[in-house]
């Protein structure tokens, strides 16, 4: 296994780049999450990675080995995770983690891939037999058995219910450390790249916005697309000024200078003894949480995230206050 | 290279100048023809929609007993030849030829291909809207009128003009008939008199009808109807049981059991007219013949059959439009155009087994690129991309992933060519060796001369060859059940 280095990548389809100027580190053993919206070029920074689109610039490192554009896909050793599998329906699971395999030590190691992934015993079993977590299992162990230096995840859970998505991004995530894998993972799902990966990197319009650990990504944006793209936010425009910004919801303390958008997360909006006195428009059940829908006394709509015993119902009046600096962004000339 | 013969046709039409075209079009007699064979088709395409979309109401949305066996019992005629059709009535009904003869033969084998679609669309359609118009206060009656015709609708047109098509360009049915339609007239016109121009304009205009047609289907089409999840439930006759039943009975006796019956009589009746060893031979220069086709069609298929499933754009569509095209192209008429290409161009070829092979390639072409197509879907290019990220190369991975998928859709689509050369008539008429006879022809050249009980044993055995595909066929609709 060996880190992989992505410089100043650009590609494309004719016309305009797809990517333009990529910069991307995974170092070795990570996992490294690359959010974006649809159409951004998550899937074809894949294709170049694995050496199915030509590159037009930059270059592509694996360890030490550069990955020219001469180096055929074959030759490349890296294994791609496509959506929903794409498992060889014509052969066995046994025969789909082996496809990659000398002859000699295909047996052992398809065993040991299948036990790896929790599938002992299924070697036998037809694609067509197999529920979606379990073929998506499958196609990761085909991936990694002949041990490739990074392995490429295509939005793997897209197609998968929500509760087998939560459950099976946590044993892929244990499956790629257990088995020391650099891993590469696209989606447009902010909860699997903020919650699954060591490092994301948002990429917008074919270009990486920014990159960083999933805390700094939530909690540091580097601009205000980025921080809406990565979670929930309430927002009001607003002049900051020594280091404080005013707000329906009071003076906050906050960075910056200027006029631009003041950001808060629902969860920072506490409901409370103090605060500004507001009435509750709605409240939405999570299960794990609840969303309070609120108008503040001058018409302003916001939202709060409630955890645990949700105390308050529809037309109640209840007092609001901020925990926690507030995000500013000032508006670009 | 299929369009080649076909523009050498309309060349050899124009030869002597527009004058000459002028006055065959002009005759009496041509319009004469087109009116007989437009009627013709009218009536039967009427006749089909009414017993095709019956049919398919029953099997696929009404509890009549035994629907599982009516679904295929009533779609199995669409293997039987319009000629071993018209042969097997002939043959117990001496008068009944002309129009009516035609009508009642041509009607009883092309009624599936309304009830296929038809069926088709009735179990796919989604059941939500029709509970939606319920719903909203509407009966059961009128929702069928109001929603569930209108979802069919496309089905049921799309199916009338391949009727309509399958008439126009029938030559076998009209010809044991003898009634005088458009394709029979070309061929007497081209065996009758020295100059074969006037046979040559014929065809043209029947290729121009057909695919005036053919536009029209494609216009027709309009919107599918949306595919639902659930299959829908099933419609009690209460007491439009009893005659709904055996109506089915009726159709299948009159489809079905008729042939079958007259076979069987004339195979227990004239066991002594006929010599096995002729069959025998017969069917292995069917045989040759065929095998030699669809590999023809098959090699011409394969490079446009990858190319359309591995690429989008105008190729696909172009693809798309000559397999419509492909119903609208009658035997006779690339009989006719081989005949005259090869007379001109190739007399070494003319009248020889290749020059056969080739006339079944332009005419099944599009059935083999279809299959091809169908066949390499099933080997997605991301199954490919898997295999090359794991280490095998191009060649490899083409004899490991894309082989072995793509490989039963486009054998099985060349054993339906195969058979289909094998029924095939009015270019293997025209265009076969001297001496080279195949079913087809025999059972035809036989039953010309009345001579019934030596026919019977040609037309088993292209009822056999001719069944297996539909019950294929039946196989695979079957799935979606």
């Amino acid at each position: 296994m060996s880190g992989l280095t992505v410089k100043r990548l650009v590609a494309g389809y004719g016309g305009d780049p797809v990517l333009r100027e990529v910069d991307l580190e995974v170092p070795e053993g990570g996992l490294l999450a690359v959010l974006g919206p649809s159409g951004c070029g998550k899937t074809t920074l894949l294709r170049v990675l694995a050496g199915f689109h030509p590159i037009s610039s930059g270059e592509v490192w694996l360890g030490e080995r550069r990955l020219d554009a001469g180096v055929p896909p074959e030759r490349r050793g890296i294994g791609i995770v496509p959506q929903e599998g794409a498992l060889f329906p014509h052969l066995s699971v046994a025969g789909n983690v082996g496809f990659g395999l000398r002859r000699g030590e295909r047996a052992a190691r398809v065993e040991e891939l299948l036990d790896l992934v929790g599938l002992s015993g299924f070697g036998h079993r037809m694609p067509s037999e197999l529920s979606g977590g379990q073929a998506q299992r499958v196609a990761l162990a085909r991936a990694l058995a002949p041990r490739p230096g990074v392995v490429l995840l295509d939005e793997p859970f897209s197609a998968l219910d929500a509760g087998l998505r939560e459950e099976l991004r946590a044993d892929v995530r244990a499956t790629l450390k257990a088995a020391g894998a650099t891993a590469l993972l696209v989606t447009h799902d902010q909860e699997e790249a903020l919650g699954m990966a060591d490092l994301v990197a948002v990429l917008r319009d074919g270009a990486v916005a920014q990159l960083g650990r999933p805390q700094t990504i939530y909690s540091s944006p580097a601009d205000l697309g980025v921080a809406l793209f990565v979670g929930e936010a309430v927002t009001f425009p607003g002049v900051a000024s020594s280091g404080h910004v005013d707000t329906p919801l009071g003076s906050l303390p906050t960075s910056g200078e200027g006029r631009g958008t003041v950001l808060l997360r629902p969860e920072q909006l506490v409901l409370g003894p103090h605060g500004i006195a507001s009435t509750v428009d709605d409240v939405l059940f999570h299960g794990h949480d609840a969303t309070v829908l609120l108008r503040l006394a001058d018409g302003t709509a916001v939202r709060s995230r409630v955890q645990g015993e949700i105390a308050v119902r529809a037309g109640d009046s209840v007092s609001v206050s901020v925990n926690g600096p507030a995000l500013f962004f000032g508006n670009t000339p | 290279m299929a369009v080649l013969p076909l523009a050498y046709l309309a060349v050899r039409s124009f030869e002597r100048g527009g004058g000459v075209v002028w006055d065959v079009l002009a005759r009496t007699r041509t319009a004469e023809l087109a009116l007989r064979s437009l009627s013709l088709a009218v009536a039967v395409t009427a006749a089909c929609l009414v017993l095709g979309v019956l049919g398919a109401w029953l099997v696929a949305r009404s509890d009549l007993p035994g629907r599982r066996a009516f679904g295929v019992l009533l779609v199995l005629p669409l293997a039987v030849p319009s000629y071993v059709g018209g042969f097997t009535w002939i043959s117990v009904a001496p008068g009944l030829t002309g129009f009516g003869g035609a009508f009642v033969v041509l009607t009883l084998v092309s009624y599936p291909y309304v009830l296929l679609p038809v069926a088709a669309a009735l179990r796919t359609a989604d059941p939500a809207v029709e509970e939606v118009a319920r719903s909203l206060g509407r009966t059961s009656t009128q929702v069928f009128f109001s929603v569930t015709a209108r979802q069919v609708r496309p089905a049921a047109l799309a199916g009338g003009l391949l009727v309509a098509l399958y008439v126009l360009s029938d030559f076998g049915a009209v010809s044991l008939m003898r009634y005088e339609a458009f394709t029979l007239g070309i061929y007497t016109s081209y065996r009758a008199t020295f100059d074969r121009t006037p046979a040559a304009i014929l065809g043209l205009v029947l290729v121009v009808l057909a695919v005036a047609l053919t536009i029209g289907e494609r216009r027709a089409r309009g919107v599918v109807a949306h595919r639902g999840r659930r299959n829908p439930p099933t419609a009690p006759l209460g007491r439009a049981r009893v005659p709904a039943l055996a109506g089915s009975v009726v159709l299948v006796l009159l489809t079905l059991g008729v042939p079958v019956a007259s076979l069987v009589w004339w195979l227990v009746a004239g066991t002594s007219t006929f010599s096995v060893a002729d069959v025998v031979k017969t069917t292995g220069n069917t045989i040759a013949v065929s095998a030699f086709g669809a590999l023809l069609t098959l090699l011409f298929a394969l490079p446009v059959g990858i190319l359309a499933a591995r690429h989008r754009g105008r190729l696909v569509r172009g693809v798309e439009l000559a397999g419509f095209a492909g119903h609208a192209l009658p035997g006779i008429t690339v009989g006719l155009a081989l005949v005259f290409f090869g007379i001109r161009f190739a007399p070494a070829l003319y009248q020889t087994v290749p020059m056969l092979a080739f006339a079944y390639a332009v005419l099944f072409l599009p059935l083999a690129v279809g299959a091809v197509r169908t066949g390499v879907a099933h080997a997605p290019p991301v199954l490919e991309d898997v295999s090359r990220s794991l280490g095998h190369g191009r060649w490899r991975t083409g004899l490991r992933v894309t082989v072995p998928l793509a490989a039963p859709g486009v054998l099985a689509g060349t054993a339906l060519v195969f058979l289909t050369c094998a029924k095939e008539l009015p270019a293997t008429l025209l265009l076969r060796p001297t001496g080279v006879d195949t079913l087809a022809t025999e059972l035809w050249t036989r039953t010309e001369v009345a001579a019934y009980a030596a026919a019977a044993p040609y037309a088993a055995v292209l009822l056999v060859v001719a069944a297996i595909p539909a019950l294929v066929l039946d196989r695979f609709l079957g799935g979606e059940r």
